[in-house]
């Protein structure tokens, strides 16, 4: 799956939880979801399992800490995506 | 300070009416809203029927976003919210600005439990080792602050936000408290009310205490039987009543509606003494509360023309007409007219005393007494304190002036409010 593919994905998850509709449009690598989306810390996990049940990974806490940004969230999702290959 | 305290705004979520003009109109006509529960009957419940706000999605979906609705499984915080924000509106209130609260208006909105599917839910998550699963929606459904903080963040409350709990006296204690609040001017507004769950989870309980009836399983309608001989335990029932109390000022100076003001009223205890138990009411205490409330509202006992009981349709009955008629010195002949809400919607647990209450102003706002229904057969004990005419069985159209609303709750705790026509 291309980056291109994840992060339109991740679009799909993350427009229930932002009402920033311009933001939304315009998402790319270095969009930030709290600063950028305004999203509530704690809907967060809520995301993190949206993207487990989307892309059948699992993410573990260390990894969730980082999920902070678009480009942060893609790097997980890939290296998680890579391991289930591997598997 | 020493405001006095109106009520400016009414809003109602109950198994007969789900609307203030839906409500009356049940209220009035003795309409039922208990019904048959297939849920119930097929986990093997004595009592196979409740009262239960009857709720569309859509209806639903009017007063949450779309990420609210995702995970919500709460079903008082969906009938408090409902009652809340209509009673807010009804008051010709507006939520505040997005980015100032309202200091002068707060909310004290009870409940006996939050979120009990949602609890239950989290439950078996956690025990099937799915704790992760769990996401961010279990602790704001499931804290007993639920309700009051959903309706906070929806109108901009900047005074005080909390949740009381005292069993089934819940709901006229949230009168009270906001009333003193107001009166003591610390608050301009305040949103009070209850709520309370529906399902078998919150009702399991008490049908396993034998407290509910098992007799009116193929008769619905016919099961709650307030103060008749052949009441066998109450009828469970759910929903939400919330009212919006001002200081006369405020609402005067806004040119609000006013339905009716709060005298005044007491809350007390019988401290599980005397005859008192956790379950059981102490007769001192109760008739103790009502005097003290008659006392406080500064109104003597041949004022009140109506009593809008607590009356549960159980043995207790007959002992609560007793402790109203040594509390008034009242005579069988001059007893005020009483009625009980709970023969159409059923014992609306903690939900009960605000449901109740809405009723009770509706009747001062628009000058009738609606009539108790399944009391066809009056309990002998009863009409031998009070002539049966103190107990209408049909609707009477009349100005009404003072009313005294009581519910009583487990843990020996009495609230007795005293509303007056405006």
């Amino acid at each position: 799956m291309s980056k291109e593919e994840i992060i339109a994905e991740l679009k799909t998850i993350i427009k229930p939880y932002s009402e920033e509709t311009l933001a939304l449009e315009n998402i790319d690598e270095n969009t930030d979801f709290i600063t950028d989306l305004k999203i509530n810390s704690a809907n967060l996990v809520d995301i993190v399992l949206d993207i487990e049940e989307k892309f059948k990974i699992e993410i573990d806490n260390d990894s969730m800490a980082k999920m902070l940004t678009v480009k942060a969230t893609v790097e997980v999702i890939e290296s998680k995506l890579q391991t289930n290959v591997g598997e | 300070m020493n405001n006095r305290v109106v009520i400016t705004g009414l809003g109602i979520c109950a198994p007969n009416g789900t609307t203030i003009s839906d409500f009356t109109d049940s209220i009035k006509n003795g309409i039922s809203g208990i019904t048959h529960q297939p849920d119930l009957e097929a986990l093997g419940f004595s009592c196979q029927i409740a009262g239960k706000p009857p709720i569309s999605e859509e209806r639903i979906a009017q007063y949450f976003t779309p990420l609210e609705l995702r995970n919500l499984n709460s079903t008082g915080i969906i009938y408090g919210v409902i009652a809340g924000l209509d009673a807010w509106k009804d008051a010709g209130l507006e939520r505040s600005s997005d980015d100032s609260p309202d200091w002068d208006s707060g909310t004290i909105f009870g409940t006996g439990t939050s979120g009990i599917d949602k609890f239950r839910w989290a439950i078996n998550k956690i025990d099937d080792m799915e704790i992760r699963k769990l996401g961010s929606s279990v602790v704001i459904q499931t804290m007993a602050s639920g309700v009051s903080a959903f309706i906070s963040g929806k109108l901009g409350f900047g005074n005080q936000v909390s949740t009381n709990s005292s069993a089934c006296a819940t709901g006229a204690e949230s009168l009270l408290l906001a009333y003193e609040r107001i009166k003591s001017g610390q608050a301009k507004r305040m949103l009070a009310g209850s709520t309370s769950d529906s399902g078998p989870y919150i009702w399991g309980g008490f049908d396993a205490m034998k407290v509910c009836t098992f007799k009116h399983n193929n008769e619905p309608e016919k099961g709650s039987r307030p103060m008749s001989l052949t009441a066998s335990g109450f009828v469970p029932g759910s929903g939400a009543g919330a009212f919006v109390l001002e200081s006369l000022d405020s609402a005067l100076a806004r040119n609000a509606k006013i339905y009716a003001e709060v005298l005044g009223g007491h809350l007390n205890s019988g401290g599980q003494r005397g005859l008192g138990t956790m379950t059981a009411p102490n007769p001192v205490s109760v008739q103790r509360c009502i005097q003290q409330a008659l006392e406080n509202a500064n109104i003597k006992a041949s004022e009140i023309d109506v009593i809008n009981g607590h009356l549960t349709a159980t043995t207790k009955d007959a002992l609560e007409i007793e402790n109203w008629k040594i509390a008034l010195g009242s005579t069988a002949e001059n007893f005020p007219y009483i009625n009980s809400l709970k023969g159409m919607i059923g014992h609306c647990i903690s939900a009960a005393g605000s449901i109740e209450c809405v009723a009770s102003v509706l009747e001062l706002e628009h000058g009738f007494i609606f009539p108790n229904i399944n009391c066809e057969d009056l309990n002998p004990e009863i009409t031998a304190l009070i002539n049966e005419n103190r107990i209408p069985q049909t609707l009477i159209e009349k100005k009404i002036d003072i009313l005294a609303k009581a519910s009583f709750g487990f843990g020996d705790i009495n609230v007795c409010v005293i509303l007056k026509k405006i």
